[in-house]
């Protein structure tokens, strides 16, 4: 879908779509940055689905090898009571991502319904709306999150991706907002009033179109907030530490001094696990970006592509050595630099 | 309105070519996906001229304008020619060509040497910024040695020049009409008073009587300041009241160019004479209007020879294999016409394309060589 925002410039003429039509995914592989995240989050995606089958051990299972280091047995080594790293790091993936994906998609939805309807209404019921957003917008997440948490301990998944979400969704609907106030007053939402439509398929069929862009980012920002949320309240004690997750395992390695008797690879490979997936993300998204806006694309495919021809946007490239030169007095143009003096 | 009134005021040297386009190709992409938008065109601007382009959407007028320029962006590519700017009114010798000019010349050159109004004045004025903000902006990049207030003043200077009071200083664009918006724009192009100004369909989101007003200014702004013009738009018959030269674009390629009255009354190349019956005349008698059958060809795929040789009643079998050469027309008593029609070699033209020259002089040359393309009489575009 090709939704442009803001207003197009009479000179369309001149961003014409590269590549547009023949293969509409080319661009993909062109982008090193969205390759890697593509890459990446796939990666992420086959641990969480497959973790618990590619584990080799258990991951609660107790041994006698305590505290080992990385060999061949255990490659990531073993915790304090004998526990596989490598296997509570890929069981760990699936709780970690699903409580995510799950609180990152109902903060957007709350996003959505709350931020367009505030731009969209205007007059009380608006105003409300927007408050609403703007208290939760100064409420600090952390804090609100232990207090909710430690009302649902041992909380089912679902339950934890609703609270994170409560946290999440403020910003998300402070931009939806802005851009839908701005979208109202277009004219091709006055015509659609005019002709009689109703409110839900304006909001649904003009506005949020336009809101792709927007929508999408608020979407991968709030799975990026509700994953590290998520690490940060389970290891800080106040989640479910009954099931396997990145959080789960910083928790453990914490209590039992992982840092102090320096066993790195407890604490080290899920605290990169974390930051990988949240990485992955962010490179999705400028993916994503390219993908809904084609004026980003073209520049960007663009800017690789010609840098030897033209360094300079804005100017024209020519190919070099091009035919039907008419020669020029050598020196000319320091006429005008000396006139520019004057 | 009335014929563009005889030079006045600061034009020396006028004749004298400002800005040559010679062969200039620009493509958009590469490859064999590639939209020749311009190919192989010349056109000459010479000091204090108005030159018209016309022709109809996607023909190249705007390409052309803004690939001499170097103002389109990538994919936009310049496979060949030159754009020779001559800054000099005292030493014509002297010239730059643009397409190999430094981004730093480029940058001093516009504006400052070329400046443009674009298309839509409602697109190109910042909404959230003054007008005062928008004309001292330019000022304070081309001009840094000049002061604050010194600034100020040449903002409201500008703005009387084109007929708004000062007071509108303070002014958001959306505070403006249409009107005062694209005089605004016009007033920010002359800031720097440029030798060539390029004017892309300043007016044609305007009503009639504003066009006229702004137009008769710009005339007059010419006549005073003395820069020279090259008017895009479809619009022929503006052109027609306005214009000292006229060039009609096809497909890419200029097809013909003349001084404006000579191409009104005696049209030379068919898509011309074609393109003069499809509007009428106020004063004329009524008659039926045609059209020219067919649609443009498509740029990635032009047709053999010349590519209004499909669309095209008089076409010869020689029309469909070699491309035509704009050069002087067998009956030419005006040097600075121009046509690309193989009819020309012909022994009978067409009675369309024979009209005599409307100063009564014109002879039938049949079969002749073309006259010389090269103007000898540098007097002037009158």
């Amino acid at each position: 879908m090709a939704v442009q925002l803001g207003t197009t410039s009479g000179h369309d003429v001149l961003a014409p779509e590269p590549t547009a039509g023949a293969r509409p995914w080319a661009w993909i592989g062109r982008s090193r940055w969205v390759t890697a995240g593509l890459v990446l989050f796939a990666v992420f995606v086959f641990i969480a689905i497959f973790g618990s089958t590619l584990a080799p051990y258990d991951p609660s299972a107790i041994s006698s090898a305590v505290l080992q280091p990385p060999s061949a047995a255990h490659l990531l080594g073993t915790t304090q009571t004998g526990q596989d790293v490598l296997s509570q790091l890929l069981v760990g993936a699936a709780s970690t991502l699903e409580i995510g994906f799950a609180a990152g998609a109902i903060a957007t939805a709350l996003a959505i319904i709350v931020g367009v309807s505030a731009g969209y209404f205007a007059g009380s019921g608006g105003e409300l709306l927007s408050l609403l957003s703007n208290i939760f917008l100064v409420i600090p997440g952390l804090p609100l999150l232990i207090v909710l948490t430690s009302y649902v301990p041992h909380a089912s998944t679902w339950v934890i991706a609703v609270v994170l979400s409560v946290v999440g969704w403020a910003w998300g609907a402070r931009v939806l907002r802005a851009q839908t106030l701005a979208l109202r007053q277009q004219d091709f939402v006055q015509a659609a009033k005019a002709a009689g439509e109703s409110n839900f398929r304006i909001i649904l069929f003009e506005i949020l179109p336009n809101e792709v862009a927007i929508v999408a980012t608020n979407a991968v920002f709030a799975v990026v907030g509700a994953i590290s949320f998520y690490v940060a309240i389970v290891f800080l004690g106040f989640g479910n530490i009954n099931t396997w997750s990145w959080g789960t395992m910083l928790y453990f390695a914490e209590n039992n001094e992982a840092i102090t008797s320096g066993a790195w690879w407890w604490y080290v490979p899920p605290g990169i696990a974390v930051a990988l997936i949240l990485l992955a993300l962010i490179m999705l998204n400028f993916g994503i970006d390219e993908f809904i806006n084609p004026r980003l694309r073209a520049a960007g495919i663009g800017r690789r592509e010609l840098r030897a021809a033209s360094r300079e946007q804005g100017i024209t490239p020519v190919r070099a050595n091009r035919p039907n030169v008419t020669p020029v007095p050598v020196g000319a143009d320091t006429v005008t630099s000396r006139r520019r003096a004057r | 309105m009335s014929a563009p009134a005889a030079p006045k005021g600061p034009r020396t040297a006028a004749g004298q070519p400002v800005l040559e386009i010679r062969d200039l190709c620009v493509d958009y992409g590469r490859g064999t996906q590639a939209v020749h938008a311009v190919i192989d065109t010349d056109l000459t601007l010479r000091r204090g001229e108005v030159v018209g382009l016309a022709g109809e959407s996607g023909s190249g007028k705007s390409t052309l304008a803004y690939g001499a320029t170097r103002l389109l962006r990538q994919p936009a590519i310049i496979t060949s020619g030159s754009v020779l700017f001559r800054p000099d009114a005292e030493r014509p010798d002297l010239a730059i060509d643009i397409l190999d000019a430094s981004p730093a010349v480029l940058r001093s050159l516009r504006w400052r040497d070329v400046a443009i109004v674009f298309q839509s004045a409602m697109n190109s004025l910042n909404p959230v910024l003054t007008v005062q903000a928008q004309l001292t902006d330019t000022l304070a990049a081309h001009l840094s040695h000049v002061g604050k207030s010194e600034r100020r003043e040449r903002a409201a200077e500008l703005l009387k020049l084109v007929s708004i009071s000062t007071d509108r200083l303070r002014s958001f664009p959306h505070e403006l009409s249409g009107g005062m918006k694209q005089r605004v724009m016009i007033a920010m192009a002359l800031a720097l008073e440029p030798q060539v100004v390029i004017m892309d369909e300043p007016t044609t989101a305007l009503d009639v009587v504003t066009q006229r007003q702004i137009l008769e200014q710009v005339m007059e702004l010419r006549d005073q300041l003395g820069f020279s013009v090259l008017f895009i738009t479809h619009d022929l018959s503006l052109l027609l009241e306005m214009a000292d030269t006229i060039a009609i674009m096809y497909a890419g390629r200029i097809v013909e160019s003349a001084p404006a009255q000579r191409l009104f009354r005696a049209p030379r190349h068919p898509y011309t004479a074609a393109l003069l019956n499809s509007f009428p005349s106020l004063h004329g008698e009524r008659k039926v209007m045609t059209g020219i059958p067919g649609s443009p060809p498509d740029l990635r795929k032009l047709p053999e020879g010349c590519s209004f040789q499909p669309r095209c009643r008089y076409a010869l079998p020689r029309c469909a294999q070699q491309v035509p050469e704009l050069t002087g027309p067998a009956i030419a008593t005006d040097a600075h016409r121009l046509v690309a029609c193989w009819l020309h070699e012909e022994r009978e033209l067409p009675d369309e394309l024979a009209a005599p020259e409307p100063d009564g002089q014109s002879r039938r040359l049949v079969g002749s060589a073309p006259v010389p393309a090269a103007p000898e009489s540098p007097g002037g575009p009158r």
